[in-house]
């Protein structure tokens, strides 16, 4: 079967999982005694262990990035087009880790999951979960794994934010960084859309207060309304423009309330899909820890002092609509880290595809992510002939 | 490496920290890096440009200079570096003063447009001189503050700007650099080693 993927795909993939018996502590003072993580890998780990590549993933995503998980599926990962063999993240170099985040709700310890102490489903009183938890968690996975150091950290939006934390809290363990489409925090307008998006779950009649599970309800009309308002903020005016217009469903206006644009139309599929697939406790937690993050705040607003202990190189990407975490976000961060003394490379990738471009195929971004990664695996190469004593 | 980056090259000195402005492809930043532990930025628009760059390991910016330098901070660098450039900014003059608060030093080449060959030009055919330094024809080109070796030193001694090195070369590759014999008319090439005033 494996015939009918793609030759640049990395094929069929299995998740596993890693059970952690020893506890988390939590910014918000809780602990986790015990937490699984759902992952998945691509590649091979050389000898060295040296070319591991940590993929971090945003507000709705999990460790499906690349791949297929069946024969049938008819889609692939949500990285499928910058993971895979001669792709930006070349798995014919790379070892690619891929993880769904505590909290999550496809695998990893979450919401959804029992908490050990009272039998019963967390809910709604799961632990608020912060970037800083994440990646302390993710470096208890690379232990597992036996990844001392990453080659690379990378994410988009959300998951930028964990590749910023990780050189902050652990320089000794990334020896690069990609930041894209992220932002060192969010704006008052990024956490006022995430507030109406938890108000939309929260007031669903089928919340129960985050106890839905228990009564065999899913609050799909919240999460379809937050999915829906989430989504106007991933494309530009542009790209909705020049997909949708003003085209109508049908050749008339019908002076009433059901769906009449074709914008209408997409938006509420996208928000009924996403009410099938994705849990309200878990984006309501996602959304409060995008709101959270905010690394300058532990420095007086100063987000040089933050990023001082950075030991590594960051590429830094923005996309010229992205509105949601516009470029002059990312040049905060890089004026920033040029503040603090360190390499850093940016640049704003032409595109009219606002946040959501970080996930779509461009040229530019392309060339410009895969010449950072091959610089990545250039380095990998000659510290392996350096260590080798051949040259 | 182009022949007024091979002359720059050896006017830096070992372990400075410096900012490229308009750096290319990043050639001389890489070169710079390998043999004299040279660290810095450098400043690019062009796409492909920051590609190569990323691919050599150098610290790369998309930004454009007419925006300024103002994410720079006073004497972040040692030295900021600018060729072929000058002569396409809206003021060549504020980003004269700009690079010299960003470092004491820089380090400028441009086209000089009092190259004989153009003044030749010029005055035979009485049209706007179209060469191998300068090949854009008057209507696209991105060169909208042409001057000549005279006119940039000028421009130092009223901001009381202190030449330390200038020179003259050809465009070409096989550099031949010098300041000694008529190089208003002769160098197609000028490079200025300017320092803050004394």
């Amino acid at each position: 079967m494996s015939a009918s993927f793609p030759s640049d795909s990395v094929g069929l993939v299995t998740p596993q999982t890693a059970t952690f018996e020893s506890p988390l502590a939590l910014a918000c003072g809780k602990t986790l005694e015990r937490f699984e993580l759902v992952f998945e890998t691509y590649g091979t780990l050389n000898a060295e262990r040296s070319n591991a590549v940590l993929i971090c993933h945003a507000l709705s995503g999990h460790h499906h990035a690349a791949g297929y998980h069946d024969a049938e599926d008819r889609k692939p990962g949500w990285w499928d087009a910058y993971i895979g063999p001669g792709k930006a993240i070349d798995t014919d170099r790379f070892f690619v880790v891929s993880l769904n985040n505590l909290g999550g709700c496809h695998g990893s310890t979450g919401p959804a999951s029992v908490n050990p102490a009272t039998g019963q489903q967390w809910g709604p009183t799961f632990p608020v979960m912060t970037v800083a938890d994440w990646v302390h968690s993710q470096a208890r996975l690379a232990d597992r794994l036996g990844i001392d150091r990453f080659a690379a950290v990378v994410g988009g939006s959300l998951g930028g934010m964990q590749a910023m934390q990780w050189s902050m809290a652990y320089p000794e363990r990334v020896a690069n960084v990609a930041t894209i489409a992220a932002t060192p925090r969010l704006s008052a307008q990024n956490i006022a859309f995430n507030e109406v998006a938890r108000q939309a779950i929260r007031s669903d009649p089928d919340f129960f207060d985050g106890w839905y599970a228990e009564r065999e309800a899913i609050p799909k009309l919240g999460l379809k309304l937050a999915r829906m308002i989430g989504h106007i903020t991933y494309l530009s005016e542009h790209s909705m423009g020049s997909r949708f217009g003003r085209d109508l469903r049908s050749d008339q206006l019908n002076f009433g309330y059901d769906v009449e644009f074709q914008v209408e139309s997409y938006l509420r599929h996208q928000g009924d899909t996403f009410s099938t697939r994705f849990d309200a406790n878990t984006y309501l937690l996602m959304t409060k820890a995008l709101d959270y993050f905010d690394p300058a705040g532990e420095h007086g607003g100063d987000l040089a002092a933050a990023l001082s202990p950075v030991a590594c190189p960051y590429l830094v990407i923005s996309f010229t609509t992205d509105w949601r975490f516009a470029p002059a976000r990312s040049r905060e961060l890089v004026t920033a880290l040029l503040r603090a003394g360190k390499r850093v490379s940016y640049i704003n990738v032409d595109s009219p595809h606002g946040h959501d471009a970080f996930l779509l195929p461009n040229a530019q971004y392309e060339a410009v992510f895969s010449s950072f990664m091959q610089r990545i695996d250039d380095d990998l190469k000659r510290g392996e002939s350096n260590n080798g004593g051949n040259h | 490496m182009r022949a007024d980056l091979a002359l720059i090259y050896r006017w830096i000195a070992p372990n400075a920290h410096v900012l490229d402005l308009g750096c290319g492809d990043g050639t001389l930043l890489a070169a710079l890096a390998r043999d004299k532990q040279v660290t810095g930025y450098g400043l690019e628009i062009d796409p492909a440009g920051i590609a190569s760059c990323l691919r050599r390991g150098v610290s790369v910016l998309e930004q454009n200079l007419d925006d300024g330098l103002g994410n720079f901070d006073d004497d972040a660098c040692d030295l900021v570096i600018m060729t072929q450039a000058l002569q396409a900014l809206r003021r060549p003059d504020t980003m004269l003063d700009e690079m010299l608060r960003v470092a004491p030093e820089c380090i400028i080449a441009f086209p000089n447009f009092a190259y004989w060959k153009h003044r030749l030009h010029l005055s035979l055919r009485g049209r706007m001189p179209v060469s191998r330094s300068l090949p854009h024809a008057w209507y696209d080109t991105p060169n909208i503050h042409l001057s000549t070796f005279k006119d940039f030193a000028a421009l130092c001694r009223q901001k009381g700007v202190t030449i330390v090195d200038e020179a003259v070369g050809s465009a070409n590759h096989e550099g031949h650099w010098s300041s000694r014999h008529w190089p208003n008319l002769f160098g197609e090439t000028a490079i200025f080693r300017v320092r803050r005033g004394s």
